[in-house]
């Protein structure tokens, strides 16, 4: 992401520090990470200290601080799901992935993370990926769910 | 406006309004524990220790003195069973992670607190925040912050601005409870590696 | 906790075991700003996630009240001060589970991954393969006709077996806090389909 767009959505928010968050979210929804550039870039034209930004930065699960994968596999670990095996689907898929929570594959496939609901709890275990959900989870599934991404 | 007066540990001590139940107590030259607490800087509340047992209008509670206002007619006791208890489990938590720390070692003693009572896990800072929030109130160089959260919360030097202020002024150095060893390692480690990335 | 939605638990689902998911869910959202909840859940994980994984000692349920205690009196926020909830209220009504988990090494609600065992009840299995065919690891030793058994070493405890086994037969067992039983000698495995004979 270049500067120049960076500062489109700084001006959009007329320079002020109380608008960080809503400036880091727009950037992290354009570019699906952080990259520390754009964090200094922020802090500079904000006039916010780099620490305060890199500590929100690194507060909120919302954000990344590092690039993430094309598809992005979400595991609900709610009290339904988790009462309903979640954990046991979690383990299947990073034994298929061959990654864990919060990370990404070297091949920049998968980013794998946990949420705390998802919001159907009716159909747990419920895992989401790249926003497309499927319900009623087993570890037998999960690796028919993931074949069909590339 | 006039003072207020109130009492702790059974003395009378009279104070300004706006002032903390603890900032009365030191001026009265009775001690309460603390570690996050500088006279420099904005009362934190961080650590918990100055915690202290409240009498008001008949019910007691417990309140921490760094972050409390004295009000009228307070009755405030900084010792008690609960207070004392609360203290050594805040200190055996501490020392998990900073065993070989002096003032912790002396809070230890006076408390009964046992350096052992959890599994160490050495990692010299307590999270105090004295060193963070020296360099953005009294220094604003901002320097150092603090990065991520809870159990995984860390302080981060900034590399270009540690580059440039840090070892002219190293005043956060003798301020850290646990000897400095966190601040001044993280920093070289931020000087030698400033691509290391943001966790420094 | 959480979005007020109403959960039922039968006795399939460990009490020790939502605490230590409550509490686990609560270090991740902690901010991280004061001792008792930052120190003080983190050590309570520690000592709830021992428990669940059979490694609880003698003691460890008194520590976690007095870590209990201190994050109820002492912590900075309603997040700290709430944070032992779950693991009080489930001690209160479920202690007998606790002290399962600690003493016995046993889970009674036959849940936590560390504590059981799957075992096929060679009485019950009539040997169709289906275990066989979906177990991940290739832990089910037997074939047509064989009494399957399951090779604990291999076994990762995914429970994919438990869940097909055809409800007809119901051989697939979660067993807590006891030895596997020996393997059955192996002339005694070979099962005889009357239908057959004839």
């Amino acid at each position: 992401m270049d500067n120049e767009r960076i500062d489109q959505i700084i001006d959009k928010h007329h320079h002020e520090a109380s608008s960080l968050i809503q400036v880091l979210l727009e950037i992290q929804g354009e570019n699906h990470w952080l990259p520390k550039e754009a964090l200094a870039r922020v802090a500079e034209k904000l006039q916010v200290p780099l620490t305060r930004v890199q500590h929100i930065a690194t507060f909120y699960k919302a954000f990344s601080l590092v690039p993430k994968g094309r598809h992005e596999i979400h595991i609900c670990m709610g009290t339904a799901c988790h009462v309903r095996g979640a954990t046991r689907v979690l383990d299947t898929v990073q034994d298929l992935t061959g990654i864990k929570p919060g990370e990404t594959d070297l091949d920049l496939k998968f980013s794998l993370q946990t949420v705390n609901c998802l919001g159907c709890c009716a159909l747990g275990p419920v895992m989401e990926v790249d926003g497309k959900t499927h319900g009623k989870m087993a570890p037998s599934k999960t690796a028919e769910v993931l074949k069909n991404y590339e | 406006m006039s003072d207020i007066t109130f009492t702790i540990d059974g003395r009378e001590v009279s104070a300004t309004p706006g002032m903390t139940v603890l900032e009365a107590a030191r001026a009265a030259g009775i001690t309460i524990p603390t570690l996050c607490h500088h006279e420099k800087l904005e009362p934190y509340g961080g650590c918990r220790l100055c915690i202290v047992e409240l009498e008001a209008r008949g019910s007691t509670r417990l309140v921490v003195s760094c972050v409390y206002p004295v009000e009228k007619n307070l009755v405030v006791k900084t010792r008690s069973e609960k207070v004392d208890r609360i203290r050594k489990m805040i200190l055996q938590l501490l020392l998990a992670h900073a065993p070989d720390a002096f003032d912790l070692q002396d809070l230890a003693r006076q408390y009964g607190a046992d350096r052992d009572r959890f599994e160490k896990e050495p990692s010299f800072c307590v999270h105090c925040g004295l060193c963070v929030r020296y360099c953005n109130e009294v220094k604003k160089k901002n320097a150092i912050g603090f990065v991520d959260r809870g159990i995984r919360k860390e302080i981060s030097f900034i590399p270009q601005i540690a580059a440039k202020e840090c070892w002219s002024c190293k005043e956060c150095f003798p301020l850290c409870p646990t000897e400095a060893l966190q601040a001044a390692y993280v920093l070289a480690k931020a000087l030698a590696f400033p691509g290391d990335g943001a966790k420094g | 906790m959480g979005s007020g939605g109403m959960i039922v638990m039968d006795e399939d689902t460990c009490m020790p075991d939502v605490a230590r998911y409550f509490l686990d869910f609560l270090t991740d959202e902690s901010c991280g700003k004061c001792v008792p909840c930052r120190e003080g859940m983190r050590q309570m994980l520690k000592l709830l996630t021992n428990i669940t994984q059979g490694k609880g000692k003698e003691g460890d349920i008194e520590l976690l009240e007095e870590l209990a205690e201190t994050a109820q009196e002492a912590a900075l926020c309603a997040l700290g001060k709430s944070s032992p909830n779950p693991f009080l209220s489930t001690l209160k009504y479920f202690r007998d589970e606790y002290e399962a988990h600690v003493k016995e090494k046993r889970c009674p609600a036959l849940s936590c991954k560390e504590l059981i065992a799957y075992y096929i009840d060679p009485a019950k299995c009539n040997a169709c393969t289906t275990c066989g065919k979906k177990c991940p690891t290739g832990a089910i030793i037997g074939g047509k006709n064989l009494i399957h058994m399951i090779d604990q070493e291999k076994c990762t405890k995914c429970g994919t077996c438990f869940e097909v086994c055809p409800p007809k037969f119901r051989a697939v067992t979660k067993i807590s806090g006891v030895p596997v039983p020996p393997p059955l000698p192996e002339e005694a495995r070979t099962i005889v389909r009357e239908s057959k004979q004839k």
